[in-house]
């Protein structure tokens, strides 16, 4: 039997590492979709209506399941971490509850006529409906990472005594609400969702162009997939920079709000100057992987290069060390190699950009079949990048639940036994592997059938139509 | 803001206001999403594809936006009542993720069913659909009734009977929706169904009122003021509105008198529950509430956010009104 602690732990973390990935998808896709319906109204081209179709499709199914864990996640704050939600309910149930009227019912509503109401509204009303399903989403990160940055930078609250407990008190809601960290976190996390969506549209449209140009096999909507293409690498020229730049400034906020997080994220124990940043780290010994420790790695390191980044440009400046703190470390080898994967990707997709942007201008952007590999191969990498993102800041706020506030082995339902704990991680566990597979078959069964047929008459053909019934509309 | 801290808005009764409002919110859940769920149990009893099919087409546009009203639910409760929130969740634990284990089968499983034309595929993810849409219903049933009377354990009489109240409502609900959206012999079995539903229901309700009166002495009281009986007389009188109603094919008068049976159910237990918000705690509504300046934030927020989210939800239902046309599916 699991300890509960630890069961609930872990059932939050296998949650939330799934959740995720369906947001990153409708929050990512939505700006594509209002272009799409945009410029279909606009224009009136077919190919714009294809692509709100194909991907209105892929935007539905992520749209269910992430509706399916979402619910999971907010009733988990009550079933496993009772001791927090009655703690911090005072901050953190409002914009749980906001989030769900303010963007959750504009999406969910909005979203029913954007899958199905194409013939059943004007095309203003058509567009309108695009545009809310798309600020339901981003308005629903507004919320949600309000609730998750106070955890990390909690302001505008006291903590009072009630009945012998402990609990927060909300004092200012603006300085709680937009505390420090939200704004870093938003922009982030958005342009992440954007970032990683552009990658998996790129990825996808690729394979297609790798086919039909490359390899010469006949391919339905060569056409389609070449414009599919263009438009991620657009997305990805503004996206891939713009997540670098704002990283570094994000790193310098986390040093001076949470030192203990940034020391686990440089693998620091003990405080110094003059901190190298280790690009790349290499570790000399297996133990190493589980217990890195920066002075000890052989790395390739920019001298001052982690001073330099906590301090906003000085290389000599002083970076606490683990040791230096009174609670024990976060478990540093997880915070120190995610920190690693999520840069390192970070300037992969930079490269990526920019060499696609290239062969973009010199004409051959069909024809590099080294371009199209690199991109089938990172169209889920965007995704690797958020996770690991996630895990830095989540696995790197241990030992605490709210930042210097409460501590996470304080905060679980002090009713909860082992065995159901243990019963429901297992469950999760199974539920959601299950889940991953389906919602995977799914997304490639679209993916297969393709972009679908548009028909002269203006009539949808029904989406039960055999897919070998599809007529190619670019040739 | 040190107005907003230390009073309430208005001087109004908040923790009342948001007692009531939690249930609404249930109650909104229940019957919007209890059509889903009615229709999702009616599927059962289809076996023509193109029926089916029409089943689907019936609840495509609306679903996704009526679950939400459960996660508002929650909201809700963790905003307003954050001890309750926590407690009550914790306590009936499994009971919880079997919820969302069975909601989590609902909503997949259409999904799921339109991907392949395979018999055994659909066949499977079709009882699927049926499970997650009987299971959950159920399970909120039981869970509204432990959370009155306040058991210890997850499985009780009371909550059992509840359980099936509720799913003989969502049935009779799918029905009346069934009426609006469908015509001929698929419309005229759903009637059937409907009536036969709404009559066990009836049936159900008493004698989960009967089981709490038995099993539980403090809510003896509750259960036998004006109010309460009031309520299970006006329930017994919409019952015979939807029989009329139905054999009359006025479906959207038996679609409202689900509805104010809906309503009439929850406001019965926030009735008998009053004024303790959490029977197994004791923790009344003024000593659950949350402090009262994120209280008054959370009514200012309300205030303007409920009308415009049932606004939304008029557009949808006016987009999408009347019945399904042939060539409409659910993907």
């Amino acid at each position: 039997m699991v300890d509960p602690v630890i069961a609930s732990r872990l059932q939050f973390a296998v949650t939330t590492i799934v959740h995720i990935v369906f947001p990153v998808m409708s929050m990512g896709l939505a700006p594509f979709l209002i272009y799409f319906t945009w410029k279909e109204i606009r224009t009136g081209e077919e190919i714009y209506e294809q692509l709100r179709r194909f991907w209105v499709k892929i935007f539905a199914v992520s749209f269910v399941v992430g509706t399916v864990t979402g619910l999971v996640l907010e009733f988990e704050f009550g079933t496993n971490f009772a001791a927090f939600s009655t703690f911090a309910g005072e901050l953190f149930g409002g914009p749980l509850a906001t989030e769900g009227m303010m963007a959750f019912m504009l999406e969910a509503t909005f979203l029913g006529i954007f899958i199905y109401g194409r013939d059943r509204v004007s095309d203003a009303f058509y567009f309108l409906s695009s545009v809310l399903v798309g600020l339901g989403t981003w308005l629903s990160a507004v919320w949600i990472l309000i609730a998750n940055s106070w955890m990390q930078t909690p302001r505008g609250y006291e903590l009072v005594s009630e009945g012998g407990e402990q609990m927060v008190r909300l004092t200012d809601p603006l300085a709680a609400y937009f505390n420090p960290r939200f704004q870093y976190m938003f922009l982030h996390m958005q342009n992440s969702a954007v970032e990683s969506v552009a990658l998996f549209m790129a990825g996808v449209a690729a394979y297609f162009v790798y086919k039909h140009y490359v390899r010469g096999d006949e391919v339905e909507n060569a056409a389609f997939w070449v414009k599919t293409l263009k438009i991620a690498i657009v997305a990805l020229v503004i996206t891939a920079p713009l997540q670098v730049i704002h990283g570094d400034l994000y790193a310098r906020h986390v040093y001076e709000t949470q030192p203990q997080k940034f020391a686990a994220m440089e693998a620091l124990w003990e405080t110094e100057t003059y901190v190298p940043e280790y690009i790349v780290a290499f570790p000399t010994d297996l133990s190493q992987i589980l217990d890195p420790r920066a002075k000890e790695l052989l790395g390739i390191g920019i001298p001052g290069g982690a001073s330099w980044l906590a301090s906003g440009g000085d290389p000599q400046a002083e970076i606490q060390g683990l040791n230096s703190f009174e609670t024990e470390a976060p478990p540093v080898a997880l915070v120190f190699w995610a920190f690693r994967i999520m840069v390192g990707l970070g300037f992969w997709f930079i490269l990526l950009a920019f060499w696609a942007s290239y062969r973009w201008f010199r004409g051959e952007l069909v024809e590099d079949d080294l371009l199209h590999k690199a991109f089938m191969g990172s169209s889920l990498l965007g995704i690797v990048a958020v996770e690991t993102g996630w895990i830095v800041t989540e696995v790197g706020r241990q030992p605490w639940v709210i930042q210097d506030v409460m501590l996470t082995e304080h905060s679980v339902s002090p009713g909860l036994t082992g065995a159901e704990a243990t019963f429901t991680l297992a469950g999760f566990v199974g539920g959601y592997v299950l889940l991953l597979a389906l919602y995977t078959y799914v997304i490639r069964r679209i993916i297969q059938e393709g972009p679908p047929e548009i028909s002269d008459d203006g009539v949808e053909p029904s989406v039960d139509a055999p897919a070998e019934a599809e007529v190619s509309v670019d040739d | 803001m040190t107005d907003l801290a230390s009073a309430t808005l208005f001087g109004l009764p908040l923790p009342e206001i948001w007692f009531g409002l939690v249930f609404f919110i249930l109650g909104m859940f229940l019957f919007l999403d209890g059509f889903d769920f009615g229709i999702g149990i009616l599927f059962a009893t289809r076996n023509d594809d193109h029926e089916k099919e029409t089943l689907f087409a019936a609840i495509g546009p609306f679903w996704d936006g009526n679950e939400v009203w459960l996660v508002v639910f929650g909201g809700a409760l963790f905003a307003a009542f954050p001890e309750v929130y926590a407690n009550l969740f914790s306590r009936y634990y499994l009971l919880m993720f079997a919820i969302l284990a069975a909601l989590g089968l609902r909503g997949l499983s259409p999904e799921m069913y339109e991907e392949r034309e395979d018999d055994q595929w659909r066949r499977y993810w079709g009882w699927a659909f049926v499970v997650g849409s009987a299971l959950t219903p159920f399970l909120l049933g039981m869970f509204a009734i432990n959370w009155l009377t306040g058991v210890p354990g997850i499985v009780s009489i009371p909550g059992v009977l509840g359980g099936l109240a509720v799913v003989a409502l969502t049935i009779a609900d799918g029905a009346a929706f069934l009426g609006l959206k469908t015509r001929g012999s698929l419309r005229d079995d759903a009637s059937a169904y409907g009536i036969r539903a709404v009559v066990a229901y009836l049936g159900l309700v008493a004698l989960t009122l009967v089981a709490i009166y038995v099993t539980t002495p403090a809510l003896q009281s509750a259960l036998l003021s004006l109010p309460v009986i009031a309520l299970v007389l006006l329930s017994a009188a919409l019952v015979a509105g939807y029989l009329v109603a139905t054999r009359r094919g006025e479906y959207l008068a038996a679609f409202a008198s689900t509805a104010g049976l809906v309503f009439g159910l929850v406001t019965v237990i926030a009735v008998t529950m009053f004024p303790v918000v959490d029977r197994a705690t004791g923790l009344t509504v003024t000593e659950g509430i949350v402090s009262t300046l994120p209280l008054n934030i959370m009514t200012i927020m309300m205030a303007l956010l409920l009308p415009i989210v049932l606004s939304y939800f008029g557009v949808l239902y006016s987009v999408f009104s009347g019945p399904i046309e042939a060539e409409e599916t659910y993907g």
